[in-house]
């Protein structure tokens, strides 16, 4: 078998913009992730507290908190990311590169995976925690002890969905020169004619997709013991 | 050990305690029975101050409860064990972490943990199966390793809320003298709420009977003050005397 049919020789030739592609698609998407974890957890597990019936109920949290990660989530993410110039300028200094896009991808990390865990955790019954409150537990140990191990295999699959929507928003990033893979096949690909570099950078991101869905799948099932 | 003055308990405009006046003593096996819906696992939320009275105190231990800070109540919870009818038990801990977890809340130093959970997983009779998961056990083991962590911290009282509802008569029989085991050997107070008669009558010294929310302490299963009773309770004080047959007996 020659070797151009198992790397074609169009990928030989651009090697060193795909890797660097691919290394600022991780940037992003790596930053989102760390993100989602640090912000978006604690946000979303706060989010379920302060909703009706559950620990922390407070209305007035629960509806601006629920209110702004709606706001988020419902913007068209290549209008977020114009629409967040400003600020992005405001706080990195530049609203152009990568640093600059890995900003807005942040934001709606956040909002997104906020999301996801809320719902993971209200898929706990209601008697763990009330059997949790019953032991004399904080709140603390609540949320450490008995929601995030009784979820965990639910949370992982969340940041699984997320890291590949992360990847799908990091695509646009080119509009504010973020760089990433997504826009290497649009500037190399689609500008310049070249079906084939799009169709294999297709399938450059459809296997990486397929290893970060497999992956967080068997993780999940390793964890979980339900 | 728990005394409840005039406890009300309103859910909007539904009134699901009315005038509960109850008295726990030390070494007791209370018993609560009442039909389904009259208010039973609402009185036994209000002993573990997991829903607060609207009007009424609750004592526990001498202490008024809702005097208690937040800080406070957590350790007096930490002082009762709780066994619900599902068991509720954390299904990705194995039993011995599941059993572990109030040892932990209670921040007992870990060096303590090993014994006190193998010695009341021993109790319960299920040393063996210490490193299984919640999923592989029988509804009866289930209900054992909730007992098991329920005890393992050495609580002053457990409340159990219609701990056999869910399991079969075989079972049944041995989780009450199992329980049975707990209150004469580790002198521990029970208070336990069933709708089932023959589970009342197999474990309980002195029993209260509620009816659509009002509570009539009843003791020695006897039928004190029936007369002042409306039909709903005064038929199940009559089931206490003649009818149902005990589980032990």
């Amino acid at each position: 078998m020659e070797v151009g049919l198992i790397f074609p020789s169009v990928l030989e030739e651009y090697q060193a913009e795909i890797w660097l592609s691919i290394g600022e698609t991780a940037i992003m998407v790596g930053s989102s992730i760390i993100a989602a974890l640090l912000i978006g957890l604690p946000v979303g597990t706060f989010l379920f507290l302060c909703r009706n019936g559950q620990l922390l109920e407070n209305k007035f949290v629960f509806s601006t908190l629920n209110l702004l990660v709606n706001i988020i989530r419902s913007f068209p993410f290549l209008l977020l990311v114009i629409f967040m110039i400003p600020f992005t300028r405001f706080v990195i200094g530049t609203a152009i590169g990568t640093l600059a896009a890995t900003l807005p991808m942040v934001v709606i990390a956040i909002a997104h995976y906020s999301r996801l865990v809320e719902q993971s955790l209200l898929d706990v019954p209601k008697g763990i925690i009330d059997a949790a409150v019953s032991m004399g537990a904080s709140v603390k140990d609540i949320i450490f002890k008995f929601l995030y191990v009784e979820s965990r295999s639910a949370l992982v699959l969340s940041m699984t969905t997320s890291t590949i929507s992360f990847i799908s928003y990091s695509t646009i990033m080119g509009v504010v020169g973020g760089g990433g893979i997504g826009d290497f096949a649009i500037r190399y690909g689609y500008m310049q004619y070249r079906s084939d570099i799009m169709i294999y950078v297709i399938i450059i991101m459809i296997i990486f997709v397929q290893l970060i869905q497999f992956s967080g799948i068997q993780f999940a099932k390793k964890i979980d013991n339900r | 050990m728990i005394v409840l003055q005039n406890v009300h308990k309103n859910f909007g405009s539904f009134k699901a305690i009315e005038s509960a006046n109850i008295h726990v003593m030390a070494g007791d096996i209370y018993g609560i029975v009442g039909t389904s819906g009259a208010g039973k696992s609402t009185l036994l939320r209000l002993m573990n101050a997991l829903d607060k009275p609207d009007e009424g105190d609750i004592i526990f231990d001498g202490k008024s409860v809702h005097t208690l800070t937040n800080k406070q109540l957590r350790l007096m919870r930490q002082s009762l064990g709780v066994i619900f009818q599902s068991h509720y038990l954390i299904q990705n801990k194995t039993v011995y972490n599941n059993v572990s977890v109030p040892l932990e809340i209670a921040k007992v130093p870990r060096a303590k943990h090993e014994q006190k959970i193998l010695e009341s997983l021993r109790f319960v009779g299920l040393e063996h199966l210490r490193q299984q998961y919640p999923a592989q056990l029988s509804g009866g083991q289930k209900q054992r390793v909730a007992i098991a962590r329920a005890i393992v911290n050495d609580p002053k009282v457990l409340l159990c809320d219609e701990p056999t509802s869910s399991l079969d008569p075989h079972t049944t029989i041995e989780i009450l003298k199992l329980l049975k085991r707990v209150n004469k050997e580790l002198n521990m107070t029970i208070v336990i709420v069933s709708h089932e008669m023959s589970v009342i009558k197999s474990l309980c010294e002195r029993v209260a009977v509620i009816d659509d929310g009002k509570v009539f302490d009843v003791l020695d299963i006897k039928p004190t003050g029936i007369e002042e009773m409306n039909r709903g309770a005064a038929g199940l004080i009559e089931q206490l005397k003649d009818g149902g047959g005990s589980h032990l007996s």
